[in-house]
């Protein structure tokens, strides 16, 4: 799990003056037909922070689908089984929750390692690896939660609630090897000097994200199955 | 203008490789070049498929040369069956609706002009940009090859309305792998323009230059970044309604099939599904999606006139909020697309309300392009003249759909030609039309040449006139009972109107005959066309402030501040009647924002 990290990275992790990058328009930066330039604020959200948002709302809207589906067909048919839900599902929840927490403290040790007020700091990715560690035995989890379905003889087509238990979970965890995909990426990048913050934002807003929505996933499931 | 260094702010270098330049290519104007290449295709393959769907319902018995050769069983001798003209009629509307609609005037003309018109070098998301558009000729490649495996394309229409879809290969020929193609297509597609999309809306609040206040972006980007927040909502839904209808093919769950269904003497092993659920999702898409076809072309066509007109619109701001309501609102009335689906009639109310209801943003939209119209010295080109035929199709397409937006009305015409009449003209040839406007318009900065401008005028009139001739008569058949969907029409109160369909297919085979001059006019000035100037309009948006056509970087790795709202003409400047958006001149301007 070592990770080699040269120096911190020379990039300040504030924003570069305005004049060096695009993406600083909006009404700020308005710029009077007599081109006399008012005392703007040198702010627009960086590309990767809009994106993530964009991204998890199309996120949103696809589980919101998957969601009235179920309701819906919960509603129009008398062949629902309700079946009790695999006790390992709590345990993995902890699981999320606690990796959404290491997280967390990766984000301030690297934002200290980045911001150079730190030297000391040997491996600020080690709290990434935990996360991703976490975000394995989470996905191991899951994968242990359906073969004890299968045992008891759910499959995907044997109801309709088993059928929605598979498509939501694993939907779901699909988009956490995603986020564990990002958590790499974020890994490399650091070890290279050359990550920038708001791609670790972006990473952690996505990660708590799956944690969200997993607590809701289970809410639902756990109300309608 | 001031100097930056274009390492540091651009994501990817110029390409330096074939493939890097031309294939697999991170340069949103090669993207954009590319989608608009599928669209033309897509547009070819569909109008052959309309042909021969015409010929068949004009001259029934008639054999179509070569048809054989595209399926033996679907056409034995060249006459096709039933139901091969319903798999002709699905493959129609779903490469028109998904692969022309949706992909020329969003994903073509915004991936290649939304970056630079807000001032950027590129996407922010480059490499996602290149993913969109190659998911997207996958989930193309992977419709078209339906027609070739197994036993042809689905049947189903562009809808897919359960149960047929999920019942498999008992429901019809290409209810098998056919749908499933189908599904995996679609929920590609989705996959593309999803991506798409987190690009276009970033690009828009984030990467705008200096001085480009929201206000400022010309209409285009507006629409373009309006589209991009409903294909964001569309699609992300219409994804899990494919994956669920795939699951209930090959994984035997049961989401839209309900129980004791016999189909062709068969009962159907599986239970308790929701045919009406399938209809919720895909029109919680589909209606939105006739607004993703149709909101781009509002924005280009506006941008055309305006700069034709030599003075901007009368409101810039209601023009916006409009776009903007159409948006809210396409989500708001997917029911009346469900009248008739046996859903409960209060619902019917509640939809045919919003329904109404969407029409003021429409009236709007089109009052304040005529009137803006009134006193202008309109200059007469391609670009403009499909300008007004887009606001003519949209009207005349619009006006029907007043009839159909009341339940009780939409009883009688919904299963008829009128439905077929109304949405060619309002999404169908008013979108085709703002894509022909946009290719005469930016040709010029595309490929830096220009058009023939002669005919470019000719393919106009045969088209305006064409389309009419072609759907102003299925109004006629919709009130006449002429049911839609049927591959023929031998019931006696049905043959008098076969002469009307003679004359439909006549129109169709000569107005799409007209299309191939403007592919001719499109291959032949692409190579051999007069050299264009920077900016041969005489337009402001900042697109015409940058080389024709662009550098890899788009403006040369200077940047631009804007200075000026987007539609400055009828002013008094060094160079004309205008001021472009990035010119630091000082002019008198009435109502411009500072």
């Amino acid at each position: 799990m070592a990770t080699t990290i040269h120096e911190p990275p020379k990039i300040d992790p504030h924003r570069l003056p305005d004049q060096m990058r695009s993406g600083n328009g909006g009404w700020r930066n308005l710029v009077p037909a007599d081109g006399d330039l008012r005392v703007t604020q040198e702010y627009s959200p960086p590309p990767s922070s809009t994106g993530i948002w964009v991204a998890l709302f199309a996120i949103t809207m696809m589980f919101a689908a998957f969601s009235s589906a179920l309701i819906v067909r919960k509603g129009s048919s008398l062949d629902w089984q309700t079946f009790s839900l695999p006790s390992i599902l709590y345990f993995n929840t902890l699981i999320l929750l606690a990796s959404g927490v290491t997280l967390e403290v990766a984000r301030r040790r690297v934002a200290t390692f980045m911001g150079g007020m730190k030297t000391g700091i040997a491996s600020p990715a080690r709290w990434l690896y935990i996360t991703l560690f976490l975000g394995l035995l989470f996905v191991a989890g899951q994968c242990a939660a359906w073969s004890q379905l299968r045992a008891e003889g759910l499959y995907l087509a044997t109801n309709p609630s088993s059928s929605f238990f598979y498509v939501l979970t694993v939907t779901h965890a699909l988009h956490v090897l995603g986020g564990l995909g990002g958590l790499i990426y974020v890994i490399r990048k650091l070890s290279k000097s050359a990550l920038r913050r708001n791609q670790l934002v972006a990473t952690a807003r996505y990660w708590h994200f799956m944690g969200i929505l997993w607590l809701y996933l289970l809410l639902l499931l756990w109300m309608k199955l | 203008m001031h100097d930056i260094s274009a390492q540091a702010v651009h994501h990817h270098g110029p390409p330096t490789s074939f493939i890097r330049k031309h294939v697999f290519s991170l340069d949103h104007k090669v993207i954009g070049k590319q989608y608009y290449a599928l669209a033309l295709l897509a547009a070819f393959i569909g109008m052959a498929l309309s042909w021969m769907m015409r010929i068949h319902l004009a001259w029934t018995n008639a054999p179509i040369p070569g048809l054989q050769l595209l399926s033996k069983s679907g056409a034995p001798g060249g006459v096709m069956t039933p139901e091969y003209y319903l798999q002709l009629m699905t493959m129609h509307g779903t490469i028109m609706v998904f692969f022309v609609l949706t992909t020329a005037p969003f994903a073509a003309f915004g991936n290649f002009f939304l970056p630079i018109q807000v001032g950027a070098e590129d996407m922010p998301f480059p490499h996602f940009n290149m993913m969109s558009f190659w998911v997207t000729f996958a989930a193309f490649v992977v419709l078209v090859s339906s027609f070739f495996i197994g036993d042809g394309p689905t049947l189903g229409g562009w809808t897919q309305y359960a149960p047929l879809n999920a019942v498999g290969a008992v429901a019809g020929p290409g209810q098998g792998l056919g749908v499933v193609l189908w599904m995996a297509s679609i929920a590609l597609f989705c996959v593309g323009q999803l991506l798409g999309s987190l690009n276009f809306i970033s690009t828009t609040l984030d990467l705008r230059v200096k001085g480009m206040s929201l206000m400022r972006l010309p209409l285009t980007a507006w629409a373009w970044f309006i589209t991009s927040c409903m294909g964001l909502t569309a699609f992300a839904v219409l994804m899990p309604a494919c994956i669920l209808a795939i699951l209930d093919h090959v994984a035997g769950t049961s989401f839209f099939v309900a129980s004791n269904l016999v189909i062709n003497d068969q009962l159907i092993p599986k239970s308790g599904g929701s045919t009406l659920l399938w209809q919720h999702l895909f029109w919680f898409f589909g209606h939105p999606e006739v607004y993703i076809a149709i909101v781009p072309g509002i924005g280009i066509v506006s941008h055309i006139l305006i700069t034709n007109m030599r003075k901007p619109m009368l409101s810039h701001r209601t023009l916006i909020y409009s776009m903007g309501a159409l948006a809210v609102l396409s989500y708001m009335v997917y029911g009346h697309h469900m009248f008739v689906s046996g859903m409960n009639p209060y619902s019917s109310l509640a939809f045919s309300f919003p329904t109404l209801v969407i029409t003021i943003p429409s009236t709007i939209i089109v009052l304040i392009a005529t009137f803006s119209l009134y006193g202008s010295r309109l200059r007469i080109n391609s670009a403009s003249l499909f300008s007004l035929g887009f606001i003519s199709m949209f009207v005349s397409g619009g006006v029907s759909g007043f009839f159909l937006a009341q339940p009780s009305i939409d009883i009688m015409l919904h299963a008829t030609y009128f439905v077929v009449g109304h949405f060619h003209l309002v999404m169908g040839v008013a979108a085709m039309f703002g894509i022909f406007a946009g290719t005469y318009f930016w040709f010029p900065k595309m490929t830096g040449r220009m058009m023939n401008e002669t005919l470019g005028k000719i393919h106009f009139w045969l088209s305006f006139v064409g389309a009419y001739c072609i759907f102003m008569p299925f109004h006629y058949l919709g009130m006449a009972g002429n049911v839609r969907r049927y591959s023929s029409f031998p019931d006696d109160f049905l043959q008098p109107l076969i002469p009307v369909h003679r004359f439909i297919t006549v129109a169709a085979l000569l107005t799409g005959a007209a299309q191939l001059i403007f592919l001719y006019n499109l291959i032949h000035s692409r190579f051999w066309g007069k050299p264009a100037p920077d900016n041969p309009w005489e337009a402001t948006s900042l697109e015409w402030s940058t080389a024709t056509p662009p550098p890899w970087d788009n403006f040369g790795g200077k940047l631009p501040v804007v200075y000026h709202d987007p539609y400055q003409y009828g002013v008094q400047s060094s160079v004309g009647d205008y001021v472009m958006q990035a010119s630091p001149e000082q002019v008198k301007t009435e109502h411009e924002e500072k």
